[in-house]
């Protein structure tokens, strides 16, 4: 219909809503600035949102060819229907976050992601059929036969790469909300030569996205989103379920990457400014994520490692080698006496939502006079940070928590190191074992505390890197075997 | 706005991520996937776009109810992604003091 104008009000407004979304990110750095940088996001998306509709009224026309301004007038059922999506995705979307349980954030997050993800391919697919709405193309008449858009060449490759981006993400996040939520099992599926047929989808997609630019025709376009569906799906099919913290991530970033696409088609700076924002979030933690495992970033992606999460059966530990075990009474009577207890929680922790009742012990020790610290490995969990919501649901103060460099150094000093529901990462194999496959990684130094207490549902099955852990037998070692939030209990109890 | 002028705004903002991101407390690494989850979800002003054009030729129906849709799935993202986040914020409390003198924050 006409070119399309933004006008300079819009795009100042467009930009206060990037300088808010910016502003919400910084109030992250504590937990006491965080609550108004969330405000300022809402803040933010409100503004761009209300710009939007105020620019963007949708109008009709009874008068066809439609070419007299004043034959136009507000489309009041367009209007109502949109207020009405609005409406009910507001509706689904609170009432969501009202009831999620936070041991479910990980798979939330997931189902979230793939929501954009599949929101951006629309909205792709919106502007592919209908671009002269979106000022992308130029149209054409023809002397004979109806008028048609051309796509200008820039807006193709942004168009193709926002779609592309948008449906790994969807399909990504699809199998790594299944993986999470336990509808599909953690243990990596893998195909034969999966590594040459996703590099030959790629190739196929990026020649695509090329070609594209030459030929607009709808075919092009389709197996674009096509092929692109399926190597999301291809992509993390393959990847092991503890290794799911990168995945999502990872997702989280290309969920960015496909705002911004969108952003640079439409020339909106509050798509674009959000899209660097998210899509360097997500590579950030991602790199966060590898560092704290000691793997490089493509290993992960590449996939096939790790074992079923579940971790129990077929015997990992070859050798019968001696282990200590103790009781609850024995933990109680242990940590009664201590002057220091630092607790280390991991994914068991969070299946067993054993959270409440360990901040329950953790306090009948303080009333002790006993010092209770945690201490949080960066990859403990599923999702970066988990254990900090998961303790912080549970009332455990923020600063009694801690992450591994600022912590690791205490053990040494401290009576008893409580590990609850974490493995691999107090490894001390990883220390020492060359041939051990985590190897490198950052590990807490639980065994350097005078006493350690690990609770585990019993002796057999490895942990996800499908290693025994040297920890358990070591003589200052105490294997408490039970279901972990039964074994606090009754240490609640004997606490008493 | 020309294409060198949104691709200068696109890279400073990544240096401006980089540098917001590397701040954020490892404690609230959990809040900020949820909270950049919902701002991603700005995608909603493409999807009003699509849903309030009018337009000539076929596509533009199917468009419409395209860009329906995805406004519906941004606005879950959009309400659910804030409304998570500040309910995670909100269970982070620091120790309680045990005498409290009346020091205000």
């Amino acid at each position: 219909m006409h070119e399309l104008t933004v006008s300079p009000w819009a795009s100042l407004a467009y930009l206060v809503a990037g300088v808010c979304f910016i502003l919400a990110l910084r109030g992250l750095s504590s937990p006491a600035s965080s609550q108004r940088g969330n405000r300022f996001g809402i803040i933010g998306m409100t503004i761009a949102v209300v710009t939007t509709l105020v620019t963007h009224v949708p109008l009709r026309s009874e008068a066809w060819p439609p070419g007299n301004p004043h034959d136009w007038m507000i489309d009041w059922t367009t209007v109502v229907e949109i207020l009405a999506a609005i409406g009910v995705g507001a509706a689904i979307g609170l009432v969501t976050a009202r009831r999620i349980a936070m041991t479910a954030m990980p798979q939330l997050v997931a189902a979230f992601h793939s929501l954009v993800g599949l929101a951006a391919v629309l909205v792709g697919v919106a502007a592919y059929l209908n671009p002269q709405a979106f000022g992308i193309s130029d149209l054409v008449v023809p002397l004979i036969g109806q008028p048609f858009a051309v796509i200008h060449p820039v807006s193709r490759i942004e168009l193709g790469l926002g779609v592309a981006i948008g449906a790994i993400t969807f399909s990504g996040s699809v199998i790594a909300f299944l993986k999470l939520n336990g509808n599909m099992g953690g243990k990596p599926i893998m195909l034969p030569g999966r590594h040459v047929i996703n590099l030959a989808l790629l190739a196929a997609i990026l020649g695509l996205i090329a070609y594209f630019v030459t030929d607009q025709s709808a075919w092009i376009f389709w197996t674009i989103v096509i092929l692109s569906f399926v190597i999301g799906f291809l992509l993390i099919v393959p990847i092991g379920g503890a290794d799911m913290p990168v995945v999502v991530s990872m997702l989280n970033s290309y969920s960015g990457w496909a705002a911004a696409a969108m952003g640079f088609t439409l020339h909106n700076s509050a798509m674009i400014i959000t899209g660097a924002l998210v899509g360097s979030s997500g590579a950030i933690l991602s790199y966060i994520m590898c560092r704290a495992m000691n793997r490089s970033f493509i290993s992960v992606i590449a996939g096939g490692f790790g074992t079923s999460d579940a971790g129990a059966g077929s015997g990992g530990s070859a050798v019968d080698r001696p282990w200590k075990r103790g009781s609850a009474e024995d933990a109680a009577f242990l940590m009664s006496q201590a002057e220091q207890v630092i607790i280390v929680p991991g994914y068991g922790m969070a299946v067993a939502q054993a959270q409440h009742v360990l901040r329950e012990m953790g306090d009948k020790l303080k009333a002790e006079g006993v010092r209770v610290k945690y201490a949080i490995h960066p990859v403990a969990g599923r999702m970066p940070g988990h254990m900090n919501v998961l303790l912080a649901e549970a009332n455990v103060p923020y600063d009694d928590v801690f992450e591994l460099e600022d912590i690791n150094s205490e053990f040494a000093q401290t009576d008893v190191a409580f590990v609850i529901g974490a493995n691999d990462v107090t490894n001390p194999a990883a220390k020492t074992d060359k041939t051990s496959p985590i190897y490198g990684m950052p590990v807490l130094d639980v065994e350097k505390a005078k006493t350690v207490l690990f609770i585990k549902r019993s002796m057999g099955g490895v942990g996800y890197a499908g290693v025994d852990n040297e920890l358990f037998y070591r003589d200052n070692t105490m294997m408490l075997l039970a279901d972990a939030k039964k074994m606090v209990e009754d240490i609640v109890k004997a606490l008493d | 706005m020309d294409f060198i002028a949104i691709l200068s705004i696109f890279v400073l903002a990544c240096f401006v991520g980089y540098f917001v991101v590397w701040a954020v407390t490892p404690a609230l690494h959990t809040p900020l996937m949820a909270v950049t989850n919902a701002i991603s979800s700005v995608i909603i002003v493409g999807a009003l776009i699509a849903a309030a054009a009018a337009g000539i030729g076929a596509g533009s129906g199917v468009a419409k109810a395209l860009g329906l849709l995805a406004v519906v799935l941004a606005s879950i993202n959009i309400f659910g992604g804030f409304a998570v986040t500040a309910r995670m914020l909100a269970m982070y409390k620091k120790k309680e003091r045990p005498v409290a003198p009346a020091a205000s924050k």
